[in-house]
């Protein structure tokens, strides 16, 4: 390869990460407008509703907002750990999607280790918040911090088993690799969501307390911590960890339609919907999961610590760890196992 | 210079200066944020080899869980950072030895390092001719056969640390009011509620 080639192909995946990102934050700006309209919806209010017609600028009147305020830095925050954290967990957030495959041959980077690079990049997310509730200096950011920490790796242990079983069915780590796997001529009930139900509800699960949202936003629980880890945070950093948040849902809500629900397959595998471009599926898909989020912030009341850690480590592991077990079995006895 | 030239030589220069990092920084949180640099180089450097499987799980791993715990523990300690710089001049002497003597066992076990080449071929044995194999599918294939006993041996003392450590921490104490869902589940409007005819001036017995 010539230093041509090179830089070539490093403006070309340049171009296409400045495309994918640009889209992905004009897709969350509308997310955090629809996650606000269904809240206000369940609880009979109109929601933001006055910034362009029926508040559609909500999210950007936000954004500007927030960009020209004045960032306050506590007198005894660790000034340099304290700006780094924000930093360090929107562009986490953001480095998943690299990988994500929006349609056939759609991701960035096509990596044949694809959901252990989402599972890696995702368990470094909890260094952003630990970082940002220590370089505070608050109690309430560091209590934020602490229990941020203990959440996300105890619910990461079962979203591992959940995900060993949806590889064990598809035989492979590439995520495009998965959402082939589900093609079958069965459309919609080929798809993992339904011969993995168990799994899809825990993963479902696993993802809300991952992402610290409600029900288990115990890190920013308002009622006792204030707004737990950012609690010190204004202005531009502390829109870089509300960035991060949603972006992380975003994440597993495309990481739940790649592995659950087919990635870009169409659900009816015959003609006048399979002309549907693969995009439009996933995004359709997405969207779809992102709206059960929301409704769950709207309708369930915040877990107590001391449950969440016990449907963490009592009910969602051993549940997790016997359907890796029974899955491994069921496909090697009826011979179902991809390679087998 | 190719491209994974340029990038082997900034992921090595990376994780010596955050290395140097972890030993000279002031404040041990710093310390440990240097050292997960560290160890995000050096997945960087695996999956330079070609080695993308244990680059990932070495971010999970190493990254993701064990240094999570590091930061914790040291970000609740109580540490007077001016008196741990204290005996530093004092203690130079012997350490400085002792890295150096690391350094030479090193050089020499480095240097007179060769691989068997026996030993590369037979782990890929069971790989027919011209089949490629992606790294993790290679891995799996060896852990799983060739050394399965040795995989096996390793997860049982892992799960033996595990019991020791819940045997070494786990008291049971008295007097803590325990949430028993089950229990909780389990009960009826029958047995939470009761009605009661009260008769006047009387009151009734609970």
């Amino acid at each position: 390869m010539t230093t041509l080639d090179v830089i070539g192909a490093v403006l070309l995946i340049a171009l296409k990460s400045f495309v994918l990102l640009a889209l992905l934050l004009v897709f969350i700006a509308y997310a955090l407008l629809a996650d606000r309209k269904i809240w206000a919806a369940v609880q009979l209010r109109r929601g933001p509703n006055v910034v362009g017609p029926w508040g559609l600028f909500q999210s950007f009147a936000d954004l500007i907002k927030f960009v020209i305020k004045e960032p306050v830095i506590p007198a005894g925050a660790n000034k340099a750990i304290y700006l780094l954290a924000p930093l360090v967990f929107a562009t986490l957030a953001l480095a998943s999607w690299a990988v994500i495959p929006l349609a056939e041959g759609w991701a960035i980077a096509d990596l044949n280790v694809g959901i252990t690079y989402i599972f890696a990049i995702s368990s470094l997310g909890v260094y952003g918040v630990i970082m940002g509730g220590w370089a505070s200096n608050s109690k309430y950011a560091f209590l934020g911090a602490l229990r941020s920490a203990a959440q996300m790796i105890s619910y990461e242990v079962s979203l591992g088993f959940v995900i060993i079983c949806v590889l064990l069915c598809a035989g492979s780590l590439n995520l495009s690799r998965i959402v082939l796997a589900q093609d079958t001529s069965l459309g919609l009930f080929g798809w993992y969501w339904l011969w993995l139900f168990p799994m899809f509800v825990v993963f479902f699960i696993s993802a809300l307390a991952e992402t610290n949202r409600p029900p288990f936003d115990l890190p920013e629980a308002e009622s006792e911590l204030v707004a737990g880890y950012m609690v010190e945070y204004s202005s531009t950093p502390y829109l870089l960890f509300m960035l991060g948040e949603y972006v992380a849902i975003m994440t597993m809500c495309a990481l739940g339609t790649v592995l659950f629900l087919g990635g870009w397959l169409s659900p009816i595998p015959f003609a006048p919907f399979t002309w549907v471009p693969g995009v439009i599926w996933f995004a359709l898909k997405a969207s779809f999961l992102f709206f059960m989020i929301a409704m769950v912030k709207a309708m369930v009341p915040r877990y107590r610590y001391d449950q969440l850690m016990r449907l963490g480590w009592k009910v969602f592991l051993p549940l997790s760890l016997i359907s890796v077990v029974v899955v491994a079995f069921v496909l090697k006895l009826t011979g179902l196992a991809p390679g087998a | 210079m190719t491209a994974a030239a340029a990038f082997f030589y900034l992921f090595a220069g990376v994780a010596i200066a955050s290395g140097f990092m972890v030993i000279a920084a002031r404040n041990p949180v710093t310390s440990v944020l240097f050292l997960i640099l560290a160890f995000v180089n050096a997945a960087g450097l695996f999956v330079l080899m070609g080695a993308e499987f244990l680059a990932m799980i070495l971010v999970v791993v190493y990254v993701g869980a064990v240094a999570v715990l590091f930061l914790f523990v040291v970000m609740m300690l109580d540490v007077d950072f001016a008196e741990l710089r204290n005996g530093f001049q004092q203690y130079l002497p012997v350490g400085g030895l002792i890295g150096v003597v690391f350094l030479i066992e090193i050089v020499l076990v480095v240097g007179s390092w060769t691989i068997d080449p026996g030993l590369v071929q037979a782990p890929l044995g069971n790989v027919a001719a011209g089949e490629s194999l992606t790294n993790t599918v290679a891995l799996g294939r060896v852990l799983y056969t060739e050394y399965v006993y040795f995989f096996q041996l390793a997860g049982l003392i892992l799960l033996v640390a595990m019991i020791g450590a819940i045997v070494l921490t786990l008291r049971d104490r008295p007097g803590v009011k325990r949430q028993n869902i089950a229990v909780q589940n389990a009960r009826t409007q029958a047995m939470a509620v009761e009605t009661r005819k009260v008769p006047s001036r009387q009151g009734v017995e609970v």
